[in-house]
């Protein structure tokens, strides 16, 4: 099907539509909003990692000239402990109002306290330093291995553990435990020759986006509200704010501003409902930006874990067996990614037996959120690693041991489901032939690693609208927000429905007010859903315009012909014909042009909820060198091959690649939340957070492999996520052949490093 | 409220005046009191770049310069770049090598691009790596960043 297509615009690679503002500094951002007799808020948050609060005193803050109003979560209506579908998954309600504002704990050192509007933001700083708080300090717990232990601190008074889908009553921070099963990881490790088994700790990070959370909010005396932010997706904040501040979904629009980066990280509210509340308050409009420092200490990074695997070869590179427990911080609230790590840590493979157990747990710090593939770059560090020593101990090159054990169509992943259509072993060959892997690497103290990974990507829910102008251009409306160039690649392939050229087709994102539901920008889901959404309205209009000329041409033929109906019309470069009889050719342009005369206005519309889904594969291959002085590791090559299914816009497919290993260099080498006992961190700036500077790089090169999604008209599977997956584990293979040290630990930082080699 | 300060100063080539507090950053006046918002926040403190802009034709980060400071001086900020009719080949070499994703921290990048082809107009790839350190990128992983800047001094070597 798609690779026999000879496409005109899909593979191309166009100017995105949205890029001159964006070059020029024309594009408003969220932090770019500014309304008349508009507010600026600031938010006090809490100075302590574990505390019950007593009592908050807003009086010597109110009193300050230039203020206009003090929220709490008072002000909050009380959240049902219920669970809710707020588009990224489940969400207790309670949970996501108490990290709004916090209720009766705080429960993370920058947890929200109350909020200030005032006149502009230095008064509402200093307001927000009158605030009087009365804490009861309590000891904080930090670590999974803390946090599980009997005895220790609960985070939440009653919490009770869910175990293998059912309630306990055992009291725990454990909030959850659940186990994937596939054959008999007990037989299967009996047929090991080789068995190897190591536990890792994986630092939390954060997404590191540049553009730091923003909302403005103006709630109207109908008690309506309009919010403005930078967000993954417009309905999933409305859906959320509507939740926490009580009020019916119709009550709040959403207007999306354009977004600096996200990465999972702009999907929860945080600011959102506060800012509403202030605008109540007020009757003004309020905005309330983060500091880069709220950012690291009060958003949701991506956990650190604990990971224990052990893994089963026979002597001739058969993995028998495998087998993991995972233990993430989920932070203050539940909810980590524990899941989608243990659908991921074995799925490249077609082991025969497998298991894994993944605790959801809680502790003092911020309620982690989604980074990109979410869970599975923990979880392929751990497996990966041990994949490699396997290859090293039984003398078989690294990418022929995948080939040996790589997934294929019909293979069955640990979480149950079984893999379609997919291109894994496509990534290791084309790794394999690769000049890179084919390229001897010399010199002292250098290293060369591999390792693969996979994200099994989402489709969700998604609308678009198409209207066809006078002239043959066509106006595309679409819900997602543009975060790396969606709105071309959504074009691009109504373009090719249509039969026009990219530049006759105008994407727009609208706001809930719009265009029809439609889910974050997030699971590698734009380009697939919205693009598929956007397939499907095209030849809506296309099959509206058959309709048309088919009466048209009825009405012109002979008295006693047989009417022409849709099917009897055919569309193929831009030019509609007949089938039957008579010879006809109109353009669409043309047809465009007849609209008034035949019917009026032509909308093509789509709402769609894609079942086929395609999961992404990426091996990766890297060349290190270790300084044997000081530890410091450097990037000297990095080779990324992945399989995309078909990219619609090569140079985006191939920058959310770029995109993606620099942010698992980043994540294996330097990042980390540097915690102090008291549960304070003491590197919240991205001076100390230290994520990859351009200078810390060579060029990253991308190879895409196409194996078409069948489950997606062109073919398209998901590309965002999964190239953060193998990197870290590609890293600690490469310094483990150049120091002969296997890494364990993340980040591999130069002190780190150092230790190990000096052991 | 301490006393206001005026300040003039010539704003992409135009003389321009405001009224600021002594505490306030170039970089709020710019966004919040003269709407000249295509000069991006990231951090406050340095460290990310976003804010670069030149004064007297030297690259900075306008959130460590007090507003007060540009008095008399002559400040240059991605709205002023292009022509009505043109792009800046930079920000032409952006959009045709894909050199942004999410966009935000494209104008700081472009102002400390333009301020090193100014100073070095044949930078080496390592070159232009080293002088564009002190802006982050969290999407692209600076590959293409890098390219647009190098094609960029090629084609204005060509054109100049």
């Amino acid at each position: 099907m798609a690779e026999a297509t000879a496409y005109q615009v899909i593979g191309t690679r166009p100017v995105r539509p949205d890029g001159a503002d964006k070059v020029t500094g024309r594009a408003i951002y969220g932090a770019d909003v500014r309304m008349p007799g508009m507010l600026h808020g600031k938010v006090l948050r809490s100075p302590h990692a574990h505390a019950r609060i007593k009592s908050i005193d807003t009086s010597k803050a109110e009193a300050l000239p230039g203020v206009k109003a003090v929220v709490t979560h008072k002000d909050l209506p009380e959240a049902p402990d219920k669970i809710a579908n707020l588009g990224e998954g489940a969400v207790n309600l309670k949970f996501l109002s108490n990290n709004v504002l916090a209720q009766e704990k705080a429960l993370y050192r920058g947890h929200a306290i109350a909020a200030v509007a005032a006149i502009n933001v230095h008064v509402a700083e200093e307001a927000v330093n009158l605030i009087e708080v009365e804490y009861e300090v309590l000891p904080p717990v930090l670590t999974t291995p803390e946090a599980m232990q009997e005895g220790a601190p609960m985070l939440h008074a009653g919490m009770t553990t869910t175990s293998l889908g059912e309630k306990t009553d055992r009291e725990s921070n454990v909030a959850s435990h659940y186990r994937f099963t596939l054959g008999d990881v007990a037989e299967g490790f009996k047929q090991a020759d080789l068995v190897i088994e190591r536990e890792f700790d994986t630092a939390t990070v954060h997404q590191g986006y540049i553009e730091p959370h923003n909302a403005t909010a103006m709630w109207n005396e109908e008690g309506h509200v309009t919010i403005w932010t930078s967000t993954q997706g417009a309905f999933v904040v409305q859906k959320q704010s509507s939740e926490v501040l009580g009020i019916p979904v119709s009550q709040v629009s959403v207007i999306p501003a354009e977004i600096g980066g996200g990465f999972g990280g702009k999907i929860p509210v945080y600011l959102e409902p506060v800012a509403a509340l202030l605008s109540r308050k007020t009757g003004h409009p309020v905005k309330l930006v983060m500091s880069r420092i709220e950012e690291f200490e009060s958003t949701g990074p991506t956990p650190g874990s604990r990971l224990k695997v052990k893994m089963g070869a026979t002597r001739d590179g058969r993995v028998v067996a495998a087998e993991a427990s995972l233990a993430f911080e989920a932070g203050a609230f539940p909810g980590s990614p524990v899941g989608p790590g243990g659908m991921c840590i074995f799925a490249p493979y077609s082991f025969p037996n497998m298991q894994v157990d993944g605790y959801d747990v809680v502790v003092n710090k911020p309620k982690t959120t989604a980074y990109r593939a979410p869970g599975a770059t923990n979880a392929a560090f751990a497996s990966e690693t041990i994949m490699d020593e396997f290859a090293e101990q039984l003398g078989i090159d690294p990418l022929q041991l995948r080939v040996m054990n790589g997934a294929k169509e019909g293979d069955r992943r640990v979480d149950g489901p079984t893999h379609p259509q997919i291109g894994f072993l496509e990534t290791v060959h084309a790794a394999l032939e690769h000049e890179h892997y084919n390229t001897p690497l010399e010199g002292p103290n250098r290293g060369r690693g591999v390792a693969s990974g996979f994200w099994f990507n989402v489709g969700l829910q998604s609308s678009v609208v198409i209207n066809v102008n006078s002239d043959g251009t066509v106006s595309l409306v679409e819900g997602s927000t543009d975060i790396g160039g969606t709105r071309a690649s959504i074009a691009m392939q109504a373009a090719e429905v249509l039969g026009i050229p990219y530049e006759s087709v105008r994407p727009t994102v609208a706001g809930t007010d719009g265009v029809g539901y439609t889910d974050v920008t997030g699971g590698s889901r734009t380009t697939f859903a919205t693009g598929y959404a956007a397939y499907e309205a095209a030849n809506d209009v296309v099959r509206q315009m058959k309709e048309r000329l088919a009466e048209r041409w009825s009405n012109e033929q002979e008295e006693g012909a047989d009417a022409l109906s849709a099917e009897d019309v055919t569309y193929s470069g831009g030019v509609f014909g007949c089938s039957k009889g008579a010879d006809k050719a109109v353009s669409f342009q043309e047809m465009a042009e007849l609209m008034p005369r035949t019917g009026g206005p032509i909308s093509g519309r789509a709402t769609v909820q894609p079942r086929g889904v395609g999961g992404a594969f990426a091996t990766h291959i890297v060349d290190v060198e270790v300084d044997p002085d000081t530890g410091k590791v450097s990037i000297l090559r990095y080779t990324a091959v992945q399989d995309v299914g078909k990219a619609i816009h090569p140079s985006y497919v191939e920058g959310q690649i770029q995109g993606g290993v620099t942010q698992g260099i980043g994540w294996a080498l330097n990042e980390t939340y540097m915690y102090r006992e008291d549960g304070n961190m003491s590197n919240a700036s991205f001076l100390d957070y230290r994520m990859p500077t351009c200078l810390d790089l060579p060029m990253i090169d991308a190879v895409l492999v196409e194996v078409p999604n069948p489950g997606h008209p062109f073919g398209v599977r998901g590309v965002g996520e999964v190239p953060i997956v193998p990197p870290p584990a590609a890293v600690a293979n490469a310094i483990y052949r150049a120091t002969g040290k296997r890494m364990t630990d993340l980040p591999m930082s130069p002190g780190y490093v150092l230790d190990k080699m000096r052991a | 409220m301490a006393t206001r300060i005026h300040v003039q100063t010539t704003l992409n080539g135009e003389a321009a005046e405001f009224l600021c507090d002594s505490r306030q950053s170039l970089l709020e006046v710019l966004r919040d009191d003269l709407g000249f918002t295509g000069t991006k926040e990231g951090c406050s403190n340095g460290n990310c770049g976003a804010c670069s802009l030149q004064i007297d034709g030297v690259l900075v980060d306008s959130c460590l310069v007090l507003a007060a400071e540009v008095d008399g001086k002559s400040v240059n900020t991605i709205e002023g770049l292009a022509s009505p009719a043109q792009l800046h080949p930079l920000q032409q070499k952006f959009l045709e090598h894909a050199a942004l994703q999410c966009g935000i921290c494209t104008p700081g990048f472009i102002m400390a691009a333009k301020a090193l082809l100014e100073k070095n107009p044949k930078p080496t790839e390592h070159e232009v790596r080293y002088w564009l350190a002190g802006n982050l990128c969290r999407c692209t992983g600076y590959d293409k960043i890098v390219r647009a800047v190098l094609d960029a001094a090629e084609s204005m070597e060509a054109s100049a």
